[in-house]
C-alpha cells in the first residue's frame, strides 16, 4: 500500500500545535460497578481523520459523546482546542457549537423544513442573521447535493438524504472538529455510499473529525489513524496502514476478520 | 304541533328569578360555565406546562417538586380540592388575608376557576412530560450538540413535537375540563347545571330543564372537538403520521 497516498500531509498534522482534540486518561462509570471508559487517552490533530471501532457496546459512543460534553466523565481530561472540557467554567453551548456532531439515527428536527434545521442553531447559538443564516444553509445544501429539498420536511426524505441533511446541519456552524457515531449504520445499503461520498470529501478538504464507524473501506481511504476500542478501553491506536497491515492486539485480529468476512 | 308549543313554552316563561325568561336564566349558566372553562384551561395549560416539563429536567429539586406537585392535585377530589380552597384556605391563613380573601368579589367564581384549572394542569403535566420522554433521547442530544441551552432545546426542539403527540389526549383533557365545571355549583357558582337546577325547582319541569342542560352540553362539546380536530390537522407535521 502507498502510504504517501493514504496520508497525505500526516507528518505535518502531527506537528501542528495545540491538538484540536485531546483526552487523558478519561474514565467514566455509569454505577459503581460498572465501568464503560477505562483510561482513554488520545488526541486528534487539525486535519486528522480518526476511525474509531471495535464490538458494539464497547464504548466508542461513549467515548466521542465525551468530546462534547454530551456525557459527563468522572476521571481524566478533554480539552478542545486547549480549552478544557470538564471545567465548570467553561462555557459548554458555546464549545458544543464548535464540535459538529452527527448521529446514527440523523436526529433531524421534525417539525422544521430542512432549511430551518440548517438555521436553528445558526441563528440561536451563533446569533447570526436570517440572510446570512440562509445562505449558508443553502451553500451547504448545495454542497451534499439536496438544494431543492429546502422547503420539504424530514420526513419527506430518504434516510440518504437526511443523514446528508444532518451533515449539513452541522457544518452550518463553521465547526473546528465533526464527530461522527456511526452514520451509516441505520441506513439501507444502498445508500450508504451517498453519505460516505460526502464525508470522504470532507476529510479530504481538511476536516478534523473522528468516526466511529464499522465502514472499513471508508477507514482505508482517508483515515490517518485507526482507535480500536475493546470493553471501554483504547486497544490499539495506529496509523491506518499499521492497523490493516498487522494489527498488533488479538482481539482487534478477531474483529477485523469478522467485519471483512461479510 | 300544541304539543310542541306547550312543551317548549316553559323556556319563555319569565323566571321566578325576576331577571328574564328561563332560557335566559339557561344561557347566563351556559355563560359562567364558558367563562369557568376558559381561565380553567389557560391555567392548566401554563401550569400543565411548566410542571409538565419539570418532571423531565435532570435536576432532582425540579422532579420531586412537580411530582409532590402531581400527586397532590391528582390524588385528591376536585370537590374536596374545591372545598379545601374555598372554605378552609382563608381559615389556615393569617386572619386579615383570610377575612380579605372571603370579601373578594366572585371569590367563588375564581376558586372555581383556578381550583378546577389547577386540578386539570396535573394532568395535562402528566401527559406532557410522557409526550416528551417518549421522543427519542437524540432529540435532545441533538441539540444539545448544535449548542442549544437546554431552554432553548425545549421551547425550540422537544416542546413543539411533544405538544402535538400530545394534542389528542389534550383535547379529551379540555373535555373533561368542560364536564368538571359544574361542580363549580357546590360553591354557589350558577352555571350551566345550576342554572337547570334553578329553573326545575321553580318549575318543576324536570325534564325540560334537563334535557335542555344535556344538550347544550353536547352541543358544546361537539363544538370544541371539531375545532380540535381543525387545529390538529393544521399543526400535523408532513411528512408524518396523523390520526384522520
Ligand atoms: N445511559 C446508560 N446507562 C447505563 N449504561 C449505558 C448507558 N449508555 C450506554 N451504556 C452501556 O455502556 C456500554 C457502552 O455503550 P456505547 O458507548 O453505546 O457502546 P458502543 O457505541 O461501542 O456500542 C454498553 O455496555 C452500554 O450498554
Ligand atoms: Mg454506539
Amino acid at each position: 500500500m502507498n502510504t504517501a497516498a493514504t496520508t497525505p500531509n500526516s507528518a505535518a498534522k502531527q506537528s501542528s500545535g495545540v491538538p484540536v482534540i485531546e483526552m487523558i486518561g478519561v474514565s467514566k462509570w455509569y454505577t459503581p460497578e460498572f465501568q464503560v471508559l477505562d483510561s482513554c487517552s488520545t488526541s486528534v490533530q487539525k486535519g486528522e481523520v480518526v476511525v474509531v471501532c471495535g464490538p458494539s457496546g464497547s464504548g466508542k459512543s461513549t467515548l466521542i459523546k465525551c468530546v462534547n460534553a454530551l456525557e459527563p466523565f468522572q476521571q481524566g481530561d478533554i480539552f478542545v482546542e486547549g480549552v478544557k472540557v470538564n471545567d465548570r467554567a467553561t462555557d459548554l453551548p458555546k464549545l458544543r457549537s464548535r464540535i459538529g456532531m452527527v448521529f446514527q439515527n440523523f436526529e433531524l428536527f421534525p417539525h422544521l423544513t430542512i432549511m430551518e434545521n440548517l438555521t436553528l442553531a445558526q441563528r440561536k447559538v451563533l446569533k447570526r442573521g436570517k440572510d446570512e443564516a440562509d445562505a449558508k444553509a443553502r451553500k451547504l445544501l448545495q454542497r451534499v447535493g439536496l438544494s431543492d429539498q429546502a422547503p420539504k420536511y424530514p420526513g419527506q426524505l430518504s434516510g440518504g438524504q437526511q443523514q446528508r441533511v444532518a451533515i449539513a446541519r452541522a457544518l452550518a456552524m463553521d465547526p473546528v472538529a465533526m464527530l461522527f457515531d456511526e452514520p451509516t449504520s441505520a441506513l439501507d445499503p444502498e445508500m450508504v455510499s451517498e453519505v460516505l461520498d460526502v464525508m470522504v470529501e470532507l476529510a479530504r478538504e481538511g476536516m478534523t473529525m473522528m468516526v466511529v464507524t464499522h465502514e472499513m473501506g471508508f477507514a482505508r481511504k482517508v483515515a490517518d489513524r485507526v482507535i480500536f476500542m475493546d470493553l471501554g478501553a483504547i486497544v490499539e491506536d495506529v496509523p491506518t496502514e499499521d492497523f490493516f497491515g498487522s494489527p498488533r492486539s488479538e482481539r482487534a485480529q478477531l474483529f477485523l476478520s469478522k467485519i471483512l468476512s461479510h | 304541533m300544541d304539543k310542541v308549543v306547550d312543551w317548549f313554552s316553559i323556556f319563555w316563561q319569565e323566571s321566578a328569578e325576576g331577571t328574564g325568561t328561563y332560557a335566559y336564566t339557561l344561557l347566563l349558566g351556559l355563560q359562567l360555565t364558558l367563562e369557568i372553562s376558559v381561565i380553567a384551561a389557560v391555567v392548566a395549560f401554563v401550569m400543565g406546562s411548566i410542571v409538565g416539563v419539570c418532571r423531565t429536567l435532570p435536576s432532582p429539586l425540579a422532579r420531586r417538586l412537580s411530582g409532590g406537585y402531581v400527586e397532590f392535585f391528582r390524588n385528591i377530589p376536585l370537590l374536596v380540592q374545591l372545598f379545601l380552597w374555598y372554605f378552609v384556605l382563608p381559615e389556615l391563613l393569617p386572619r386579615d388575608i383570610g377575612m380579605w380573601l372571603k370579601q373578594v368579589p366572585y371569590s367563588n367564581f375564581y376558586t372555581a376557576a383556578f381550583g378546577l384549572g389547577l386540578f386539570t394542569s396535573a394532568r395535562v403535566a402528566v401527559q406532557l412530560s410522557a409526550a416528551i420522554t417518549s421522543m427519542p433521547r437524540g432529540q435532545k442530544l441533538a441539540a444539545t450538540a448544535l449548542g442549544l441551552t437546554t431552554r432553548q432545546s425545549y421551547t425550540s426542539v422537544l416542546l413543539p413535537m411533544a405538544y402535538r403527540i400530545v394534542f389528542p389526549p389534550l383535547t379529551s383533557e379540555l373535555l373533561n375540563l368542560i364536564k368538571n365545571s359544574s361542580v363549580a355549583l357546590t360553591i354557589g357558582v350558577a352555571e350551566l347545571t345550576q342554572s337547570a337546577r334553578n329553573m326545575d325547582s321553580y318549575t318543576f319541569q324536570t325534564f325540560q330543564a334537563f334535557t335542555a342542560a344535556t344538550l347544550i352540553y353536547l352541543a358544546l362539546n361537539i363544538l370544541v372537538t371539531m375545532v380540535m380536530r381543525r387545529i390538529e390537522h393544521g399543526v400535523a407535521v408532513p411528512g408524518m403520521l396523523v390520526a384522520k
